[in-house]
């Protein structure tokens, strides 16, 4: 006879029992061990059927395929780019992905990126011992120019974009600032100085409070009744 | 038997007060203090990160490191001279055995998990503490582990078993003896297990009893620290 011990959406702390006999399955961040199934990590259960899984609550950016994220140019090889992602492992962009025009094999490769530059790129392979390789070929994969990059706790990413993108969206028509959210946890925020400012502000009450219910009304009366400088146009997630 | 009362009036079991908070220092990936008595520990966790000297890495999986540091006048005597020391070395060596079989960094080669303990205040059981700190650190930095370490002294006091010892009670003029006993909560493995003085064969194993009792009670206040963590108010 299995029982399950937790509930939907419980803290655990690592160590805890999740549940017992062999009818659960043990998903993401837990382990069986005997008939037991233990916690690995501080975080909130989640019961899909009869998988058991542990969405952190703080901890690493774990680099996956297809995630798009935000990187820092830091050197350069003969055919590549090394980008710092934000974690224990640096990316390696080669020349190929990273503009979709032909560059002679004698071109000077700081006439594409430079080393400093921040970019937007996908994340194209991950190997076992985390080595990364990107992309920056797709739509919407670009050089940043100009604003500001924040950095935040990747974990609470999905809280910053909300659900189907609400957070940021409110917060970007509010203020008029660009913004683009790498999964990473560096943000990029593109408007007037004070709108930056303003946006950083509101990212990192997000950050402070992501636990908490109602977050998106919080924002929106931390923003109050500013608009949007006349003129500012802003792409919806 | 001569001890019959603590010098802090303490019963034989009972530990010290004891108070502990995660998430004190909001630059560290994960921090925690822990308070038992006047021993204060501050514990920050960092990474995973790259490690460098190179040849430190290990392509297996990442790297546990711990820095246990006592503060110039964190103790009743003298000022210590700060920084690294002999004994520092060696209880951070420690620490990290007691720590490294519930961390679980093969998601991680390559890489390095520091964690640093400071102590501003001390009045024994300063390793115990750490390590207990270092458990909450770890795991609000959201660092796999399997298991939650607890970490408490036990001893002997002039024939008397007692639990978390102080620092009047390590300088006895009797035999004494000091035991700081870690150990996983599940598994109940015991990962660090020092002595310091004298104990006789039947006192050890009655002092090892009490400190599956005072590590329970150790683990029950880190469990409650992580849990209001996150909780929402």
């Amino acid at each position: 006879m299995s029982n399950l011990i937790v509930k939907e959406r419980d803290i655990v702390i690592p160590g805890d029992i999740l549940a017992e006999g062999m009818d659960y399955l043990p998903g993401d961040n837990t382990y069986r061990e005997g008939d037991k199934i233990f916690s690995k990590i501080l975080g909130l259960t989640g019961v899909a059927g009869r998988v058991i899984r542990i969405t952190p609550l703080s901890g690493p950016y774990v680099p996956k395929v297809g995630d798009k994220i935000i990187g820092k140019v830091t050197d350069m090889t003969m055919t590549s780019f090394r980008v710092d992602t934000g974690t224990a492992y640096s990316a390696m962009l080669n020349i190929r992905d990273a503009t979709t025009r032909f560059v002679r094999s004698d071109e000077d490769m700081s006439r594409i990126l430079n080393i400093g530059e921040y970019i937007v790129v996908k994340i194209t392979k991950v190997t076992s011992q985390n080595l990364i390789d990107l992309s920056m070929k797709e739509p919407g994969l670009h050089k940043v120019i100009g604003g500001r990059i924040i950095k935040i706790n990747s974990q609470k990413v999905p809280r910053v974009i909300g659900k189907q993108g609400s957070m940021i969206n409110l917060i970007k028509n509010k203020t008029g600032c660009n913004i683009t959210v790498g999964q990473n946890g560096f943000v990029w925020i593109k408007g007037t100085p004070e709108n930056e400012l303003l946006v950083t502000k509101a990212i990192k009450l997000i950050e402070e409070k992501s636990h908490q219910e109602g977050l998106t009304e919080k924002v929106d009366a931390f923003l109050g009744d500013i608009k949007a400088p006349e003129g500012s146009v802003v792409t919806e997630e | 038997m001569a001890y019959t009362k603590r010098v802090d009036g303490r019963k034989f079991d009972e530990l010290r007060p004891m108070e502990a908070k995660a998430g004190i220092i909001p630059n560290a990936d994960g921090s925690a203090y822990f308070k038992i008595g006047k021993t204060t520990a501050y514990a920050a966790v960092y990474g995973p990160r790259e490690l460098y000297p190179r040849f430190l890495q290990n392509p297996k999986k990442g790297v546990l490191r711990c820095h246990y540091s006592m503060m110039p006048f964190s103790g009743s005597g003298e000022r210590i001279r700060p920084g690294s020391n002999r004994r520092a070395q060696e209880i951070s060596m420690v620490m990290a055995n007691a720590l490294n079989p519930v961390v679980d960094l093969s998601a991680f080669p390559n890489a390095v998990v520091d964690v640093f303990v400071e102590l501003p205040q001390t009045d024994a059981g300063t390793r115990c503490a750490a390590i207990s700190a270092a458990a909450i650190a770890l795991a609000d930095a959201g660092i796999p582990m399997k298991d939650m370490v607890c970490s408490v002294a036990v001893g002997q006091v002039d024939g008397a078993v007692v639990a978390d010892l102080c620092y009047d009670e390590e300088a006895y003029d009797a035999i004494v003896s000091d035991i700081p006993v870690a150990m996983t909560h599940n598994s109940k493995e015991i990962t660090l297990l020092q002595m310091d003085g004298e104990i006789s064969k039947d006192d050890l194993i009655k002092a090892l009893e009490l400190a599956k009792v005072s590590l329970e009670q150790v683990y029950q206040l880190q469990q409650k620290t992580l849990r209001e963590r996150f909780s929402s108010e």
